[in-house]
């Protein structure tokens, strides 16, 4: 980390664009600037400016209606599916704003994968939902699918569970199996980043352990951003957390700063338990 | 100072009791009302029928001879009919349905489609057959052909088709659809590999119990002008046939006693379709019974 | 790795810092008894040196601490085992300390004669060593028979302190210009004396994590 922040450091001096966008580890998949978003007359963001870094976990984390589940779903533009949504602002993904006129969501969710709060396997085969993904996308070669299916359960560390049963319904599974099956299909089509939303909240502590160290395995090679309402979740598994409160974020840094040192008293409140 | 005495609350537990069980004897008894009505019916028809039910009355043409009268036209006449309401009805309901459920913006517009398509559910079916008589008879000149029957029948069910389809299509998880979109599926993807799969045993009970209804119809067979007695079986849709239902109250409408027999045989054949209409329906519903 | 992984192998990192620390707390302590001996100015002035080293460690273990208790939030033996590192960090800091003002008092003396032979505070030390290794030792086996030991060698420890403070009180009654030297010689033991209690301190922690309960083990 260190090393990366000097490679940085250097090249800013030395105003060498090119450098810093090899520095891999800190580079940004996802700049938001100034983002505003209303539903109807309530403005459920407000001025949102958040850098994500690239192989990070970043939690996002705060209090029922304060805006995380609906900043997770502006990143993949879901949130667009809720009647009268209204946005300003900017987005970046990978230097491109996502709300661009000729951006398609279906690009920008292909790139972007998404699990959700409640297991929501298709009522198909383990195969055939893992399967969907590539097929939607055009792949019909069964021996590529059969590639995909294997390595995306792996991907998921769910593939030993079910190799054996592939043909089954989805729902024949247990809810933390399925949650993986879930982030298996999620990674089915090679998404860049993996948005999560509360994705533990649905499961026993069990299973919520499995994902949690699903995610830190899943972090070497995708950049997570995960919404919870479990603040030890995110301090245990996040790198970075985002503290938001009605709409807007209070604060925003390393995860060890956050639970350790937070510098708004909102913050320590809220993580502490004394909030309100 | 308590508010609840249990003294007093057990002391009146008895006259609850009771209340209690009167309630649900009459409850009981207008259960079984409905019950005795069917069958007693039942047995009226198959007391009545079952003389005359043979393989001769499925073969025979109709005729003016009690001994002779057979159901074929009629009976092949049906199935002409629900070969042209089916694939009608269920293409025009399902595709309203899913323009409705998935497509439609939440505006005026759609809230008065909507109004208007639960009202039309209501009409009566005789105002159906007049509207066939204007539109398919005469405006479009198909006469009282087993198409032009078959597009007044289609519009009589197909408010209960749309209704039981969007029922269906609602029916499925909102969670399964932002799967599919959070892949980058497009909405049409989306409705034929997700949506579709999933509401399809809804649709298709719903569809069939609406077949089952536009099979036992007579009114707007009888303002179209289908005719009663046929003696030859209908080689294309728009060839002029008769149905079921309208065989069975030509019979029953006639003075001899004998005609009352053979009506009651037709019932039986009619209600046996129906019945076996039915049990597709519950057949469907059950083997794919909804996993989610 | 998973996420219990890394919270066990935290742990022990913290472990591992812990006793890096009491090796140098102790490694201090030895240079400086040497510094006395010989009045050796040089070594006195690098213990007080290095204790810079030995403050920095004990944050870095209270920093490492409090993150994995803020992060994983640790409960039952895993939350008494960090809390017991901070405390045993803290003593054994203490130890540092100790060794820092003994090289102060050496460097006082100077090139002094001693007034009288330094033989029982040699003793102390060997003794406070023994103690604070093997408390280390314990700590790390989780033994609580060794720590029952240490308790007894502190009685030994302070029985030699008594006898150092008598022997210093006699030489100086008719020297009262010797004053001053006894009063630091009499500090050194004191000083020795306290280290000895750390290393006890640390055995009743140690007893608090192995059984959840306090005691005392002074009496």
């Amino acid at each position: 980390m260190s090393t990366t922040q000097a490679i940085n450091n250097r090249s800013k001096t030395a105003g060498l664009e090119q450098e810093s966008s090899q520095a891999t580890s800190t580079s940004s998949v996802y700049d938001t600037k100034q983002l505003n978003l209303w539903y109807g007359d309530n403005h459920a963001l407000k001025n949102i400016d958040l850098d994500i870094k690239q192989n990070e976990v970043t939690a996002i984390i705060g209090p029922s209606g304060c805006g995380k589940s609906t900043y997770l779903k502006t990143l993949n533009r879901m949130v667009e599916l809720v009647p009268n949504v209204k946005t300003s602002g900017q987005i970046m993904y990978r230097g491109r704003n996502i709300f661009d006129k000729d951006y398609s969501v279906e690009e920008l969710r292909t790139r972007v994968g998404m699990v959700f709060q409640k297991p929501n396997p298709f009522p198909k085969s383990i195969y055939d939902n893992i399967a969907y993904g590539p097929r939607i996308h055009g792949i019909k070669n069964k021996k590529i699918l059969d590639e995909i299916v294997e390595k995306s359960l792996r991907g998921a560390a769910i593939w030993d569970e079910v190799k054996d049963r592939l043909n089954e319904n989805a729902y024949s599974i247990s809810g933390g199996q399925q949650q993986r099956i879930c982030i298996a299909r999620a990674l089915a089509i090679e998404p860049d980043v993996i948005l999560m939303d509360e994705p533990t909240s649905a499961l026993d502590p069990i299973s919520t352990l499995k994902i949690e160290e699903l995610v830190q395995e899943l972090k070497k090679d995708y950049s997570i951003i995960i919404v919870t309402h479990n603040m030890q979740q995110a301090a245990r598994i996040s790198d970075k957390t985002a503290f938001f409160l009605n709409g807007e974020v209070i604060e925003y840094d390393n995860t060890d700063t956050i639970f350790s040192n937070p510098s708004d008293k909102r913050t320590e409140d809220y993580i502490s338990g004394r909030f309100g | 100072m308590r508010y609840i005495e249990h003294d007093i609350v057990v002391k009146r537990m008895n006259g609850r009791n009771v209340v209690n069980k009167l309630f649900k004897s009459i409850f009981l008894l207008a259960t079984l009302s409905a019950l005795l009505a069917l069958v007693i019916l039942l047995y009226q028809i198959v007391s009545q029928g079952a003389s005359h039910l043979s393989i001769d009355f499925l073969t025979n043409f109709a005729s003016r001879f009690p001994a002779e009268a057979g159901i074929k036209a009629a009976l092949v006449g049906s199935i002409w009919l629900m070969l042209v309401v089916a694939p009608t009805s269920i293409i025009l309901g399902v595709g309203s349905a899913i323009y409705l459920e998935e497509y439609a913006g939440k505006n005026r517009i759609t809230t008065f489609i909507q109004m208007n398509i639960s009202n039309l559910a209501g009409v009566p079916s005789v105002v159906f057959g007049l509207l066939g008589l204007t539109i398919f008879v005469r405006a479009l000149a198909l006469g009282n052909s087993i198409l032009a029957a078959g597009f007044t029948m289609s519009l009589l069910i197909l408010p209960v088709i749309i209704v039981a389809s969007q029922e269906a299509i609602r029916s499925v998880p909102g969670e399964l659809r932002d799967a599919s979109y959070g892949m980058g599926a497009t909405k049409w993807q989306t409705i034929v590999r997700i949506i579709l799969p999933a509401a399809i045993p809804g649709i298709l009970t719903g569809s069939i119990l609406a077949l089952s209804r536009a099979i036992g119809e007579t009114a707007p067979l009888i303002v179209v002008g289908v005719p009663v007695i046929i003696q030859f079986l209908p080689e294309g849709v728009m060839d002029t046939f008769t149905a079921l239902p309208m065989q069975i109250y030509d019979w029953s409408s006639r003075p001899q006693q004998e005609f009352q027999q053979v009506a009651a045989a037709g019932i039986i054949v009619l209600m046996s379709v129906l019945l076996l209409m039915n049990s597709v329906a519950v057949f469907i519903r059950n083997k794919f019974e909804k996993r989610y | 790795m998973s996420v219990r992984e890394k919270f066990d192998s935290e742990l022990y990192s913290s472990q591992d810092q812990l006793i890096q620390l009491s090796n140098m707390a102790v490694n201090a302590l030895g240079k400086s008894v040497g510094a006395l001996l010989n009045h050796d100015i040089d070594a006195a002035l690098e213990v007080i040196e290095e204790d810079e080293k030995i403050n920095r460690l004990e944050e870095e273990i209270n920093d490492r601490v409090i993150l994995l208790i803020a992060r994983q939030a640790p409960v039952a033996t895993d939350l008494r085992r960090l809390i017991v590192i901070i405390k045993v960090a803290s003593d054994m800091e203490r130890v540092g300390d100790y060794a820092v003002n003994i090289a102060k008092e050496t460097i006082r003396l100077g090139k002094e004669e001693h007034l009288v032979q330094i033989v029982q505070i040699e003793k102390m030390h060997k003794l406070a060593t023994t103690m604070l290794l093997q408390v280390i030792d314990a700590f790390v086996e989780e033994d609580v028979s060794k720590a029952r030991e240490i308790a007894e060698i502190d009685d030994q420890v302070d029985d030699l302190y008594g006898e150092v403070l008598t022997e210093l009180m006699l030489a100086g009654s008719g020297n009262p210009e010797k004053i001053r030297q006894i009063t630091q010689l009499a500090f050194i033991g004191r000083y020795m004396e306290r280290s000895a209690d750390h290393a006890t301190n640390i055995a009743e922690q140690l007893f608090y994590l192995v059984r959840g309960r306090h005691y005392d083990l002074n009496k």
